[in-house]
């Protein structure tokens, strides 16, 4: 789309966004920012302040740096990112609830020089599909896991996760997550690294600056290990919701930063590959 | 030269899968179905196929729903319980259009029921079974050397049409021994453009999925895939006509059922009844026109199954209840006799 852009200390430029618009009043003739062109037009259908965004950007970017969207299948959840095999211009096939991994799976077996990556939520990951995800990390898929854990529901209104915090109210909880009855959250990181079979597992944030360029690393580096054929490589990323939250985008952030981070910090958790270990908990910013 | 062995209805079905091309395989243990996986367990490697066996028959279906995606000839194998837990996964196989095959060894139900063989699936297997509008290609073997040719024929089938394919089989079929001619290996000539296999860079991506927000898309995507099956309803189905022609009544029967029939209709023609068979061999799409042509002629059927009473709709429906028709039937993992089928053939003539 071609949009004028109002200068008011410059002329008048023809410009298809303001950057463009900034860089022609200046005479700077760079692209100084775009689109990774692992993500299609689509627009996405993300709340305000919500980190799908980043996190598909992240992902994109990754495929774009390795380049291999020619050569990617992503399989994604049902939840909020149910639609997302719209965004990535990889192939795309979309799993039921929790099936992600064993759909990954049979990809992968029969596509071995393929790279394949899900894309899952907590309830679908950590709830409905545990045994999917516990069996391919614990078979060593080689396959990339994209876990975004949000606390809640997203897609179906806002419903407790098996991630939500002790005491987060939600509309399933409507008086806080009881643990007598409800249990506990899962760190679904910390569990899957008590296992042999995995090659990878980091926990990341996207936050703040930092946390996100953090977490590009982690997530470049799970696909890496895919190419590289090392296996099972599983990134979770410490995610917001505020429209389920009751919070504006800035707060969630924030509360990632009070509430959720502390309870499951940020960190490698596996890596088979590693030439030191011991630094779990020890990489995220905030602690 | 084809090979004639001695085997296992289970095992001619693995043979089959592998001689049409099939090199992906995913299941959990359950029985009467296990000689199926342990095959594949055995070949697989050697043929540099896949062999999993998965952490659920709900992973398993889903692991055969990937291998589908990716335009591959793929199957699993269960029994009942089984088969009912997959039935999320064939849903969205069908919602996708894609190409499998699955097989139901069926036992006794319902819940875990028993390991004895049984045909209490045909409703979960020729209306669909999972949620939402759509069917199966079922296809009923009634020897082991049918339960190798249509494994073959379930493939080429569920390619041609993009359409998930059961093999309803149970347990007498899969467990006894019969010489089998094995059928010569073959490849699919089918193309697949859909499959999501990267776009290399040349086509736009591919995206396999049941999802459609839209009602009005949605509703036009049920429509699209019901003429597909009207297609499948008009070329593919099979039966098997048994002393028809001058038939006064008819049985039908499938699978192990009609075996045993085939004595009874043997034996009430030595004592003067004109009885005749009709066998089934795709029980979706169903030979509804031979039963409705049968109903013309005959004055009545018998319908032998292994179940409460399931076939016997499609038969009542196919003949328009115009003719009386009498169950004949057996559950539980009890095996109807020929003695029973005769007695219900002797009454049905009485009427």
């Amino acid at each position: 789309m071609h949009v004028q852009y109002n200068c008011t200390k410059f002329v008048l430029h023809d410009c298809t966004d303001t950057m463009t618009c900034i860089c022609k009043a200046y005479g700077i003739n760079m692209i100084v920012f775009e689109k990774p062109k692992a993500l299609t037009d689509v627009p996405m259908h993300y709340c305000p302040g919500c980190a799908h965004g980043i996190i598909h950007r992240l992902v994109a970017e990754t495929i774009d740096a390795l380049g291999i969207v020619g050569n990617t299948v992503g399989v994604v959840p049902v939840g909020c990112a149910v639609m997302a095999y719209d965004y990535f211009a990889c192939d795309m096939v979309e799993a039921a609830h929790g099936r992600a991994p064993a759909v990954a799976t049979g990809l992968k077996r029969a596509m071995p020089d393929r790279v394949i990556f899900t894309y899952q939520g907590d309830g679908d990951l950590a709830s409905i599909g545990m045994a999917e995800t516990v069996h391919s990390a614990t078979r060593n898929e080689n396959i990339t896991v994209v876990f975004v854990n949000n606390a809640i529901y997203g897609m179906t209104g806002g419903q407790m996760a098996p991630t939500s915090l002790p005491g987060q109210v939600t509309q399933t909880s409507p008086y806080g997550r009881d643990i007598k009855t409800a249990g506990f959250p899962i760190r679904v990181s910390e569990m899957l690294a008590t296992l042999d079979g995995p090659a990878y597992i980091e926990r990341v944030a996207v936050n703040n600056v930092k946390n996100v360029r953090n977490a590009k690393k982690a997530i470049q580096k799970a696909f890496q290990n895919q190419l590289e054929g090392k296996g099972f490589s599983f990134i979770e990323v410490i995610s917001t919701c505020p429209t389920n939250w009751g919070m504006t985008p800035s707060q969630a952030m924030k509360w990632v930063e009070t509430d959720m981070i502390p309870y499951y910090p940020l960190g490698v958790y596996k890596d088979k590959y590693a030439d030191v270990t011991g630094d779990i908990g020890n990489t995220g910013e905030v602690q | 030269m084809a090979e004639k062995v001695l085997m296992k209805g289970n095992e001619a079905i693995a043979e089959a899968a592998i001689r049409a091309g099939c090199r992906h395989y995913f299941g959990y243990p359950i029985t009467p179905q296990t000689e199926i996986a342990a095959y594949m367990a055995k070949r697989m490697p050697k043929i540099g196929g896949t062999f999993l066996q998965a952490e659920s028959e709900i992973a398993a279906i889903n692991m055969v729903y990937g291998v589908a995606a990716a335009g591959m000839r793929v199957m699993t194998s269960s029994s009942s319980p089984g088969v009912s837990l997959k039935q999320e996964g064939i849903s969205y196989i069908a919602g996708c259009d894609l190409p499998a095959l699955i097989i139901n060894v069926q036992r006794g139900g319902p819940g875990l029921g028993g390991i004895q063989p049984s045909q209490s699936d045909y409703f979960q297997a020729t209306k669909g079974g999972g949620h939402g509008d759509y069917h199966l290609i079922v296809l009923a073997p009634a020897s082991v050397q049918e339960m190798a040719d249509l494994t073959i024929q379930a493939f080429t089938l569920a390619d041609k049409y993009r359409c998930p394919a059961m093999l309803l089989a149970d347990g007498t079929m899969g467990q006894m021994m019969e010489p089998v001619i094995l059928p010569e290996p073959q490849t699919s000539a089918v193309e697949k453009p859909w499959a999501v296999t990267g776009t290399q860079n040349k086509r736009p991506h591919n995206i396999i999925n049941s999802l459609c927000l839209r009602p009005e898309q949605l509703e036009k995507a049920n429509f699209e895939r019901y003429e597909k099956y009207k297609q499948i309803e008009a070329n593919e189905v099979l039966y098997e006509s048994f002393m028809m022609e001058d038939a006064e009544y008819c049985v039908v029967a499938f699978g192990i059922a009609a075996r045993v029939s085939k004595n009874a209709v043997i034996s009430a023609r030595k004592n003067g009844i004109k009885v005749g068979m009709i066998r089934p061999i795709t029980l979706w799409p169903f030979p509804t026109d031979a039963i409705a042509a049968a109903a013309k002629q005959v004055k009545g059927f018998v319908c032998a199954e292994l179940s409460m009473g399931q076939m016997i709709e499609d038969v009542r429906l196919a003949s328009a209840c115009t003719k009386p028709v009498l169950l004949c039937n057996r559950v539980g993992g009890m095996i109807i006799t020929p003695e029973e089928v005769l007695e219900k053939i002797n009454t049905l003539a009485a009427l």
